[in-house]
C-alpha cells in the first residue's frame, strides 16, 4: 500500500478534460484547433509563455502522432493549410 | 452486487464460446445498460407477437368459411379496432424509442477522463498510443503456433492495451489506412476506426480481467486477424506498470 500511495504521488494520471466546443463523437476538430492554437499562441506570446502549454498537452492527448508529424513536416514546409498567425 | 457480498463466487466469462448465442459478460456500465434494454424489449417483443399470432390464429381457426357460411354484413369494418391497433403499436414504440435514447445519450457522454488512449487501426493491426503519444505500441495477433495453453486462438494478442478500473478512459479511435471498427462486446464499445477522422468514445471497466473484441468492418484480407485484447487493473498497479 505504501509503495502505491508513493507511486501516486510521484505520477499524475491526468488528461485534456471535455471540451464544451467538440461535444460530439467527432473529435477531428478539436484536435487540429488545439494544434493551430498552439503554434498561434506560440507567435504571439514565445514559446515560454505558460499558458500556451495547455494547447500543447491538448494536441498531444488527442492528436494521432502521425497527424502531428505530418503537420510539423507540412509547417517546416510552408504548406500547411491554415494561418498561424495570431 | 451479491459477488461483492461475498454470497456467490462468480466466473465471469469473458471470452466468447463456441455456439454462444448470448451476450459475454458485462465489464462496464455500458454494456449493463445494452443488456438490460435488449432483455427488457426482447421481454415485450415475446408479449407482442404471442398475443398476436393467438389472435390471427384464433380468428383463421374460428372464423373460416367452414365454420361461417354465412358472412357478417358489418364485419368488414370496425372503426374502433383499427383505432386501437394504430394507436397501440406507436406507443409501443414511443415506448421503446425513450429507454434507447436515454441510454444513446448516457453513453455519449464523456465524464471529465483520467486518460486518453488513442487506438490506429492498421492493416492489419492495432496501434495504440498513451500517456500524450510518449508511449506507443503495436498489438498484433498471436499466431497460432506461438500460442500457450489458455491462449485463445484469434484473440489473443502479443502486447495486450493495459488500462486501470474505475477510471472514466477516453478512447480516440481512427484508422491509418481504410476504415476499421474497434469492438470490445464486454465493454460495449464498437466505434469505427475511419481514417482522417479521430472518433471518441469514453469508457469504465468495473472489475479486473481481460476482455477481448474484434476489428468489426470489412478491412482487407485480414479482417478477421486483428483482434483486440484489453488488460483491465488495478490502479495503483497500473501507475507501477507504468514506470
Ligand atoms: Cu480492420
Amino acid at each position: 500500500m505504501s509503495e502505491s500511495a508513493e507511486t501516486t504521488s510521484k505520477y499524475v494520471l491526468q488528461t485534456v478534460g471535455f471540451d464544451a466546443r467538440f461535444p460530439n463523437t467527432n473529435q477531428t476538430r478539436n484536435c487540429f484547433q488545439n494544434y493551430t492554437d498552439y503554434f498561434k499562441c506560440i507567435t504571439a506570446k514565445g514559446e515560454d509563455f505558460a499558458p500556451c502549454k495547455q494547447f500543447k498537452k491538448a494536441y498531444n492527448s488527442l492528436c494521432p502522432n502521425e497527424w502531428i508529424s505530418k503537420w510539423d513536416d507540412q509547417r517546416e514546409n510552408g504548406t500547411f493549410p491554415a494561418s498561424l498567425e495570431p | 452486487m451479491l459477488q461483492f457480498l461475498s454470497l456467490f463466487n462468480t466466473i465471469f466469462n469473458d471470452a466468447p464460446q463456441p455456439w454462444q448465442l448470448g451476450f459475454q459478460d458485462s465489464a462496464a456500465p455500458g454494456f449493463t445498460g445494452i443488456v438490460t434494454l435488449h432483455n427488457t424489449i426482447g421481454f415485450y417483443l415475446i408479449v407482442i407477437c404471442f398475443s398476436v399470432f393467438w389472435a390471427l390464429f384464433s380468428i383463421i381457426y374460428y372464423y373460416n368459411t367452414n365454420k361461417n357460411p354465412i358472412a357478417h354484413k358489418y364485419l368488414t369494418h370496425g372503426t374502433v379496432v383499427e383505432l386501437v391497433w394504430t394507436i397501440t403499436p406507436a406507443l409501443i414504440l414511443i415506448a421503446i424509442a425513450f429507454p434507447s435514447f436515454r441510454l444513446l445519450y448516457l453513453m455519449d457522454e464523456v465524464i471529465s477522463p483520467t486518460l486518453t488512449i488513442k487506438a490506429v487501426g492498421h492493416q492489419w493491426y492495432w496501434s495504440y498510443e498513451l500517456s500524450d503519444g510518449c508511449y506507443r505500441f503495436d498489438s498484433y495477433m498471436l499466431p497460432e503456433s506461438d500460442l500457450e495453453l489458455g491462449q485463445f486462438r484469434l484473440l489473443d494478442v502479443d502486447n495486450k492495451l493495459i488500462v486501470p478500473v474505475d477510471c472514466h478512459i477516453r478512447l480516440i479511435v481512427t484508422g491509418a489506412d481504410v476504415i476499421h471498427s474497434y469492438a470490445v462486446p464486454s465493454l460495449g464499445l464498437k466505434l469505427d476506426a475511419v481514417p482522417g477522422r479521430l472518433n471518441q468514445v469514453s469508457f469504465l471497466v468495473e472489475r479486473t480481467g481481460t476482455f477481448y473484441g474484434q476489428c468489426s468492418e470489412i478491412c482487407g484480407v485480414w479482417h478477421g486477424f486483428m483482434p483486440i485484447a484489453i488488460e483491465a487493473v488495478s490502479t495503483p498497479q497500473f501507475l507501477i506498470m507504468g514506470r
